[in-house]
């Protein structure tokens, strides 16, 4: 439970950061931000990075600014920042909710929003919520900057389209209409365990019916990801158990599940049925 | 001026061990060191079951920093770990070397061992051994046909079998019969404290040291010594602060013997400190079990014979705890009722998984399960309720002592008291059973699922055969009591000061109790099985009856007085019955008598005590999950006499935690190739305090043991026992589903199966 030996660099800028990382990356250089994802998987070993960039020192990546249009949250932002609303757009509200179900408090002290994204674990919290709002992921790398879309962002469990000398340097959320709902729900064996499944949804009602309405999943496909089939079925509808049992069958339809040794895609169909449906019924509280 | 006389039994009075705990002076085995230790890596098997054809060190001697690696050849002349409990001698050739010499039988079995200046380094040169290991196709269900392990052993290496009365006449003359096929997980105990062991040879003395030794010290020195070729008077162990037993902690494992072996081959000190990967892959695993169990009836339901075949998976070879755990399984089935006739079949079966011992309750976690399952069948065919099934068919008082006909553990099983009805009674009254099931139906007809189990229990503890205590005043008028038994954090500084303070005439904060240091005392039998408040406290009640006698007979000869007028009060020698005179310190004394106030005793026992508890349980299930929540939980435990209740209620409630992880969440899980699949926090999941309900514990002293003076019975086990048992019960109820459950653990995607299948 001793990692392998690694060089661990502390640059003071951002500039310094990516040339560091630009120099290192190509021997398997890692960035390190609030480690808990990264430093438990050296301990095992399973990972052996050759240096650290440590971005912990780096001025600016503090950035949490609601600009009016999007929140932008900087790479040193922990999961700690969003336990009181960050904004008095809904928004601000929806990361509250949502970041009570990231693991425990000391994890939560220390882990990062940016982090989590970028290590990518299918049952992210932080990963279904990007998604769901199609956030905006801002790399960084001595090449320039490049902005992705969260639809072209994840690629499978624990993999990104982030490229080798990229920092993911912060991530803007669009902010939600100012009458949008929110729901939220998942189900996981044990408080504060990675999601079996989960499923974030938001919309506006506009005369009595929900309209642009969103609906994502995690946990229960290597990538979250928006349920169109699912969106189809609430759009235009009034809320309402109908309504919100038919998006749950069209999300439970729409997947492809992971499987693994204790669950079979039959009871992951299931689970998806009710995250989706239990999330609509959130909204509504 | 007259001081009253200080009672300590049976009050919940502060635990003296918690200071350094609590202000971080704990003394951990990690917390040990010595100048120039060498720290120490197993290599372990990645593969099941297969050919080790060869090991390549040489990167790894390369490497700076790196002092040795060992592999079978360098230990070949170690014995295989002897068996410490229920050692058949058909088990014999099954028992583990401490690493593996020509086939690997596990995932995590030692294959060899890196020594080097650190624990960094030592795990580098670990990552750079090559294994040239063929693999073999691994053996992986205890219940398939046996068959050959290996050339030369079977899967099964012995059948137990235990009984009396005619079962077979039994079953011809019942009214009906009940079958059920029930498995339990595996699991285990797992301590926040890893294993370690640092081993140190002290060539001045010549005396070889293991420090990190917790539970049975003593056996251990032994039985490694002879392993080892060393002496009781130059091989001392050495326990520090355990954090936590569990009864998987504290056994010799092969690791404990390498350190030694090493510390005195290389002259060196060697540190070893476990890591959790290994630990949940290498420690003991637990319970794995699977029933097949018939009860013989009448038309009232009750119980005229029982009959069970059972197949106990103890993994890859057989440890310390040999057939113990299958035949406490066996022995203690039975539980609180009356069994006419009775046969059970325990086939030992050998997987290529990790080995197996006990775990707390072990044997009877798994037969309580079994048992109260069997008691629900019964209930539900004849159509009465839980409760009303298990008073129909209890051991009533006047029973007791009640032989049961069965031996486990070289005891004759005797109940020594009893009231199980009571208690039973008790137990129901505290949940408020009526309301609780007033409250349920209402909740039913409101779509909840909802329901309660109860589950009753025979649990042993005090398993002698001996226990030795020394006691001293000592020059500063303080009390040293000195015992072989050990500490894995249960409270036993506290409640031996308490006897010892007691029967002395002290206050229980000037007694230090010093447990675990073979050094210190010649022999002992340490922590296991809920042995130490019965068989500890009684000899730590008679070596101080027997101090205080002598203390009396010094001071009356100072105070010119008869023994019989002198009493002990408060640390002070005082004249009883308005006797006029000056009093005089124990200090005082002490500092007269140099030496001369020092007493021990022996308390031997050949049989052990037997508490008895009940479970009440009320969850809620969510149908379309398969989660569980545990809505009410209600403990009741006749324990004879509780020494120091807020103990007592302490032991029972993180019993729980730990049933509950059996019923619920914990288990050892395997792919098809043996690959294990709970190797971290994250896939092993222990219950956290979110998951733990709120209980509500009561503990009765009804039925004190007539084995010992004060009535005593252990208490360590009864929080664990029936957890899986009361938990399936209430999940039953909530389904409306007599019998749903009969596999443990009651994992989300089980219970969702069984949902869909209504």
């Amino acid at each position: 439970m001793k990692p392998a030996p690694f060089i661990r660099h502390v640059p003071r800028t951002l500039d310094e950061a990516l040339a560091t990382l630009a120099e290192v990356a190509g021997e398997d250089g890692r960035i390190l931000a609030g480690g808990q994802s990264l430093v438990p998987i050296m301990a095992f070993r399973l990972a052996k990075p050759a240096h650290l960039v440590d971005i912990n020192e780096v001025a600016g990546l503090d950035k949490l600014a609601d600009d009016g249009k999007f929140l932008t949250i900087g790479a040193r932002v922990r999961h700690a920042a969003f336990h009181e609303p960050v904004t008095a757009n809904p928004l601000g509200r929806l990361l509250t909710y949502v970041a009570r179900h990231i693991a425990h408090y000391p994890i939560r002290m220390r882990g990062t929003f940016c982090g989590s994204l970028a290590h990518a674990d299918p049952s992210s919290e932080w990963c279904l919520t990007a998604a769901t709002l199609d956030a905006v992921m801002v790399a960084k790398s001595v090449k320039g900057t490049r902005e992705i879309r969260a639809d072209g962002f994840f690629d499978g469990i624990m993999s990104t389209h982030l490229k080798e000398g990229e920092l993911l340097a912060e991530v803007r959320l669009p902010l939600l209409p100012p009458d949008g709902k929110f729901g939220f729900y998942e189900f996981s064996r044990r408080a504060g365990d990675f999601a079996m499944s989960a499923a974030l949804a938001t919309y506006r009602l506009d005369g009595g019916k929900m309209t642009d309405v969103r609906v994502g999943l995690g946990g229960a496909e290597a990538s979250p990801r928006r349920i169109p089939e699912a969106e189809a079925e609430l759009n235009g509808k009034a809320p309402g158990d109908a309504a919100f049992r038919a998006a749950g069958e069209a999300a439970s339809a729409a997947i492809e599940p992971l499987e693994d040794h204790q669950t079979d895609a039959e009871y992951r169909r299931d689970l998806v049925k009710v995250v989706v449906r239990r999330a609509l019924e959130h909204s509504l509280i | 001026m007259n001081k009253q006389k200080q009672k300590f039994i049976g009050r919940s009075v502060p635990r003296l061990e918690d200071r350094p705990l609590l202000t971080g002076q704990g003394r951990f085995a990690a917390d040990v060191n010595f100048p120039g230790q060498w720290a120490m890596r197993v290599v372990r098997s990645p593969i099941a079951h297969g050919r080790l054809n060869g090991i390549d060190a040489s990167a790894a001697l390369a490497m700076d920093g790196v002092h040795a690696v060992w592999t079978f050849a360098d230990i070949a002349h170690i014995p295989p770990i002897p068996f410490r409990l229920t050692g058949l001698k058909a088990l014999e050739p099954y028992q583990q070397r401490v690493m593996a010499s020509d086939f690997v039988r596990y995932v995590g079995e030692p294959v060899a061992v890196v020594f080097a200046d650190d624990a960094y380094v030592a795990e580098d040169a670990a990552d750079a051994i090559e294994l040239d290991i063929e693999p073999l196709p691994p053996v992986m269900n205890a219940t398939d046909a046996p068959g050959p392990f290996d050339a030369a052993q079977s899967t099964e290496p012995d059948v137990l079998r235990k009984g009396y009365g005619d079962v077979d006449a039994a079953f011809r003359a019942a009214h009906s019969v009940v079958a059920l096929d029930l498995s339990v997980g595996r699991h285990s105990g797992v301590p926040l404290e890893t294993r370690g062991a640092v081993g140190y040879f002290n060539e001045a003395l010549d005396r070889l040291e293991m420090h990190g030794a917790a539970k049975v010290p003593h056996w251990n020195r032994d039985t490694m010594g002879r392993m080892l070729g060393r002496t009781r008077d130059n091989f001392q162990l050495f326990e520090g602060h355990v954090g936590g037993g569990f009864g998987i902690r504290g056994e010799i494992y092969p690791e404990d013997v390498i350190v030694c072996a090493a510390a005195l081959h290389f002259k060196k000190p060697i540190k070893w400190i476990e890591d959790r990967r290994e630990h949940l892959i290498s420690a003991n695993h637990s319970r794995q079990q699977t029933h097949r169990i018939r009860a013989a009836i009448d038309a009232e339901g009750h119980i005229l014979a029982i009959d069970d075949e059972f197949f106990h998976d103890n993994g890859a070879y057989m440890r310390t705890h040999a057939a113990t755990v299958p035949d406490l399984a066996a022995a203690m089935l039975p539980g609180p009722y009356r069994v006419p006739a009775y046969r059970a079949t325990a086939h030992i079966r050998l997987t290529n998984k990790t080995p197996c011992g006990t775990y707390r309750a072990p044997g009877r976690y798994e037969s309580t399960f079994v048992r109260e399952r069997l008691l629900d069948a019964i209930a539900a065919k004849v159509g009465v309720d839980k409760a009303e099934i298990r008073k129909r068919n209890l051991l009533p008082k006047s029973a007791m002592p009640y032989a049961l006909g069965l031996e486990t553990l070289g005891t004759h099983i005797v109940y020594d008291s009893g009231d199980y009805g009571l208690l039973l009674d008790k137990a129901l009254d505290r949940a408020g059973w009526p309301q609780l099931q007033q409250d349920i139906a209402r909740r039913r007809a409101n779509g909840e699922k909802v329901g309660a189990g109860v589950a009753m229990f025979v649990e042993k503890s005090g398993l002698g055969p001996f226990d030795d205590v020394r006691v001293e005043v000592q020059s500063g008028g303080s009390i040293e009591l000195v015992t072989g038994a050990a500490s894995v954090g249960q409270g036993i500084e506290t409640a031996m000061a308490q006897i010892c303070a007691e029967t002395l005439g002290v206050d229980y904060t000037t007694v230090s109790v010093i447990h675990g240091q073979t050094d210190r005392i010649g022999r002992g039998l340490g922590a296991f099985a809920s042995r130490v408040t019965v068989m500890t406290g009684e000899a730590t009640k008679r070596a101080s009856t027997k101090l205080r006698g002598r203390i009396l007979k010094l001071a009356a000869e100072l105070m010119q007085a008869e023994p019989a007028q002198l009493d002990i009060v408060d640390g002070e020698i005082v004249r009883t019955g308005g006797t006029p005179g000056p009093s005089m310190k124990l200090t005082d004394l002490a500092a007269a008598r140099p030496g001369e106030l020092i007493a021990e005793d022996t308390f031997e026992s050949t049989h052990m005590v037997y508490p008895y508890g009940v479970h009440v349980a009320a969850v809620r299930v969510d149908a379309e999950t398969g989660g569980v929540a545990i809505e009410k939980y209600v403990m009741a435990y006749d324990v004879g006499k509780a020494v120091n209740p807020m103990l007592v209620e302490g032991q029972i409630a993180g019993g729980l935690a730990q049933g509950i992880g059996g019923a619920l969440f914990e288990e050892f899980v395997y792919d098809e190739s043996g690959e294990p699949l709970s190797v971290t926090f994250a896939d092993y999941l222990m219950p956290t305090a979110h998951e733990v309900p709120e209980s509500s514990i009561l503990i009765t002293e009804d039925a004190p043991s007539p084995l010992n003076s004060l009535g005593l019975k252990g208490a360590g086990e009864g929080g664990t026992n029936p957890v899986g048992a009361v938990i399936a019960s209430a999940i039953d109820d909530a389904l409306q589903m007599p019998g749903a459950i009969v596999t443990l653990p009651v994992t989300p995607q089980r219970l969702r199966a069984i949902c869909k299948k209504k």
